[in-house]
């Protein structure tokens, strides 16, 4: 009998990461879009820097500052009681910092592509930048929208360099797909591995085609109209 | 009565500038703003929406909407803007475009019967031509009750029959609602249907013509 509790954890994480996301991100992606500030390079860099760095490298970062004996480890530790290493926890903020700019990037180019004039329409409208987030950049940012939801999730269900060095492999806990299957290998029980990987294969192929087709089809859509 | 004097550098067409403005402006007036492209005009009108910051004095109807000191935000100016490219909220119908604005239906009906929109209320913007656009966005312009109504090339976009038609409907809407308008334009035809005063935006400043000096350019 397969074990597919790994998989249920890589959903819960992704699911629970997008989430949360998805709640940063959105107001910080509009306000990179809107702000012409000196600092925003520089956030932006640091927002895409999980892009270019080694997962172990983020990971290691991580590891050093969640331990208990760091001062940010200790202050979260005495003030919420919560332990991020080697905790299905840790793994989830480990994952916030790790696929933070997948959901940032789409979402700030879809605020940047739209008509300056319609959000100037706005603020002339009376509406406050937040109502005009709600009511007219974020409805009119739909496939950049989805790409964002959708990318971070694959991205977070794919992780396996920051998860395994934050998180450790404890069953149940932080062993997620993709740990699961580097173990299966490493004592050589390929049949459950094909199978892990398989499933990895196959879901990640249909998050993309879901993308793909929906942006396609919505651009078939406006292009009858226009 | 509007009072405003105003300075902005600009990068215009021949290097940095500083556009200078000093006018005042009497309730009812409907002023055409003409001048070269680059030469200011639509950051003249973006100035006095609050789009753009700059430097000086701005006053309407004995509000200070800009000093020194303060600079009214955006939206609280009793402003009516009109883009060139129209601007409308993608994701909503026409109808939808008017009450977000305003939840004032009679009005929201009054103009879309005005502006003969009606029929298409409940159709997406997406689904309209360029003239139906740009009198959703007209309509849209006035569904706060503006004191000051700002058209930045309202009609330029679209052909001359429709141009003709929506200068009407642009005289209807100004005298109806007793508004103040600036409109920037290029269409001298356009200008003597509309103009109570001429301005110019030329060398930085902003010189008031007599309605007279269209009829040179019509024929020069």
């Amino acid at each position: 009998m397969i074990d597919f509790t790994p998989f249920v954890l890589s959903f819960k994480l992704a699911f629970l990461t997008t989430l949360i996301l998805f709640v940063v991100a959105l107001p910080y992606a509009w306000w990179l879009s809107q702000s012409q500030g000196k600092y925003k390079p520089l956030l932006e860099a640091l927002t895409a820097l999980p892009i270019v760095l080694p997962p172990s490298v983020l990971g290691f970062y991580l590891l050093v500052v969640f331990a208990p004996n760091s001062p940010v480890g200790h202050f979260i530790e005495s003030l919420f009681g919560m332990k991020l290493v080697f905790t299905f926890t840790g793994l989830v903020v480990a994952s916030c910092f790790y696929s933070l700019p997948f959901m940032v990037q789409p979402l700030q180019n879809g605020f940047e592509s739209l008509n300056r004039h319609m959000i100037e329409a706005s603020y002339l409208a009376g509406k406050s930048p937040w109502q005009t987030l709600r009511y007219v950049a974020l409805p009119n940012i739909k496939p950049s929208l989805m790409t964002a939801l959708i990318i971070t999730f694959a991205h977070t269900v794919g992780e396996f360099g920051v998860v395994l060095m934050v998180g450790g492999s404890i069953p149940g806990e932080t062993k997620v797909a993709s740990v699961a299957i580097y173990e299966l290998v490493e004592v050589m029980e390929y049949g459950t591995a094909h199978i892990y990987a398989a499933m990895l294969l196959g879901l990640s192929f249909l998050v993309l085609l879901t993308v793909y087709v929906y942006n396609h089809r919505r651009k078939n859509r406006l292009g009858m109209v226009v | 009565m509007i009072k405003m004097a105003l300075q902005k550098d600009l990068h215009g067409s021949e290097g940095l500038m500083t556009l200078s403005v000093k006018q005042s402006v009497n309730r009812g007036d409907f002023i055409v703003i003409m001048g070269e492209s680059g030469a200011g005009k639509s950051t003249l009108l973006r100035m006095l929406a609050g789009l753009e910051a700059a430097k000086g004095f701005v006053e309407v109807d004995g509000e200070v909407w800009q000093d020194e000191k303060n600079r009214l935000p955006i939206q609280q100016r009793s402003v009516g803007f009109v883009f060139q490219d129209f601007a409308l909220f993608d994701n909503m119908s026409v109808k939808e475009n008017l009450t977000f604005v305003s939840p004032d239906n009679p009005l929201a009906e009054e103009l879309l019967e005005i502006m003969e929109i009606e029929k298409l209320r409940d159709r997406s913007v997406l689904l309209l031509s360029g003239g139906q656009k740009q009198r959703v966005a007209l309509a849209r312009a006035l569904m706060r009750r503006p004191k000051l109504l700002l058209m930045d090339e309202p009609l330029s976009s679209l052909d001359p029959r429709m141009r003709h038609k929506l200068s009407e409907k642009i005289k209807e809407l100004h005298e109806r609602f007793g508004m103040t308008t600036l409109m920037v334009s290029h269409d001298v035809a356009e200008a003597k249907r509309l103009a109570t005063r001429l301005w110019f935006v030329e060398n930085a400043e902003v010189t008031e013509y007599p309605l007279d000096y269209l009829e040179s350019l019509e024929y020069g």
